[in-house]
């Protein structure tokens, strides 16, 4: 389960924000989650759930941004949309192809309140 | 967790051999209770603290953070690679489904190795030193860390690991993870290679069942070949599968058993701690 510890580390992050700015609590989290950060983002929110009780979190409205993931072909350069890893180049048919987008797993803005 | 009386005991743990550790004494029936803690918490409490209680700002706040969720880890991650290249220590790290045979791999290559490369070795479990008195048996400096509910290794704890292990430099450090093929992926330890091992006793298509796994490592070490006569495991077809979710990997195909194909793993050690 290691979308607890993710949500955790976003509990403590967000924490550590409201104590810089010298805030009362969070008010609005915006996640950015690629679709192949390796969470799920159903199991996410259930873990963050349990995690924002008795924060500074907990009255924060949450909304999770989702990111396409696409990949580079190394033999023609070409660029796609994937949503695995065992993605074949369209153009040229080729599996040297790296994930070059949507492994991302961000805090993208806050509201402090 | 204490069944009976519900005392959480959670933390992780990083002892050597023959170090004690938590122990618990329970009597309910009478009035005996005692616990001894020997815990490292895993927590370094450096942040700052305001202590201006009344002074919040009487509007909102916006914050374009753009934070990695793991940048904690990542950062930590990055000082252990930092500290590993300057010592010339080769940092591997070890990832599989349980009993893969990563630990029998450890114990060869520390007998057979260890009088031409210098080893030292953290071995991850939930529960038990089992792998570490294992290791120490078999010849190499050990330290043991048990993550209790965690079912992964993190920076910090090899960070603290690496501490206690009072490692001198020009030396091959291998990590075993927690066998666990999902949440390692996900946790940069700052190792220098990662090194995922599959036994031929598992299906052939664990690669594109758990590609993150398989994506996010180096090297893939196919073991218990020994066994292949017998099974109708296809490793050509192993491979091609690990290939289309990561074509950088390098193969090793070997049995810890039998001794076949442990040559070249150890060819590719000598090189790796020559160029790293
Ligand atoms: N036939 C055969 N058995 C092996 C080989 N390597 C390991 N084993 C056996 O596989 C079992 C598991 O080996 P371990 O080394 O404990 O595996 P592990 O990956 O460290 O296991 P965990 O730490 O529990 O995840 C043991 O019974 C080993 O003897 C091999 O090459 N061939
Ligand atoms: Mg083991
Ligand atoms: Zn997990
Ligand atoms: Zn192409
Ligand atoms: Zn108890
Ligand atoms: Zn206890």
């Amino acid at each position: 389960m290691h979308e607890l510890s993710i949500a955790t580390n976003i509990v403590e992050i967000v924490e550590e924000e409201i104590t810089k700015a010298n805030a009362k609590e969070a008010t609005e989290i915006v996640l950015e989650i690629g679709s192949m950060s390796g969470v799920i983002v159903e199991a996410l929110e259930f873990a963050m759930d349990e995690a924002i009780k008795n924060t500074r979190l907990q009255k924060a409205n949450r909304s999770i941004v989702e990111l396409q993931a696409e990949a580079h072909c190394t033999k023609c350069q070409n660029k796609f949309e994937v949503d695995d890893f065992f993605a074949v180049c369209p153009k040229c048919g080729s599996f040297e192809t790296d994930i070059i987008k949507g492994k991302e797993l961000k805090i993208k803005t806050l509201k402090l309140n | 967790m204490c069944g009976t009386c519900g005392c959480v005991d959670d933390s992780v743990q990083i002892r050597k051999p023959g170090e004690s550790g938590h122990s618990h004494s329970h009597s309910h029936d009478g009035h005996h209770h005692t616990h001894e803690h020997h815990h490292e918490h895993g927590h370094d409490h450096d942040h700052e603290h305001a202590h201006d209680h009344h002074h919040h700002n009487e509007h909102s706040k916006e914050l374009q953070l753009e934070i990695d969720v793991l940048n904690k880890n990542n950062l930590l991650a990055e000082r252990n690679r930092g500290y590993f290249e300057a010592k010339n220590i080769t940092a591997l790290n070890l990832v599989s489904s349980p009993g893969s045979g990563k630990t029998s791999l450890l114990e060869r290559t520390i007998k057979e190795m260890g009088s031409e490369l210098p080893f030292s070795v953290i071995e991850g479990d939930q529960q038990t030193m089992n792998d570490a008195e294992r290791i120490e048996k078999a010849g190499a400096p050990v330290v043991q860390v048990n993550t209790g509910s965690g079912c992964h290794l993190d920076a910090e704890m090899i960070n603290k690991a690496v501490k206690k292990l009072e490692l001198k430099g020009d030396n091959v450090l291998i990590i075993e993870n927690v066998g666990n093929l999902v949440c390692p992926s996900m946790f940069d330890l700052g190792e220098s290679k990662r090194v995922v091992v599959i036994s031929v006793t598992e299906g052939e298509d664990k690669p594109i069942k758990y590609p993150y796994m398989f994506n996010s490592s180096d090297i893939c070490i196919i073991n218990k070949i020994d066994l292949l006569p017998y099974l109708d495991f296809d490793v050509e077809k192993c491979k091609e599968y690990a290939l289309k979710v990561n074509h950088h990997l390098k193969f090793f195909e070997l049995s810890v058993k039998s001794g076949e194909g442990m040559e070249q793993w150890y060819e590719w050690l000598k090189d790796s701690i020559k160029t790293t």
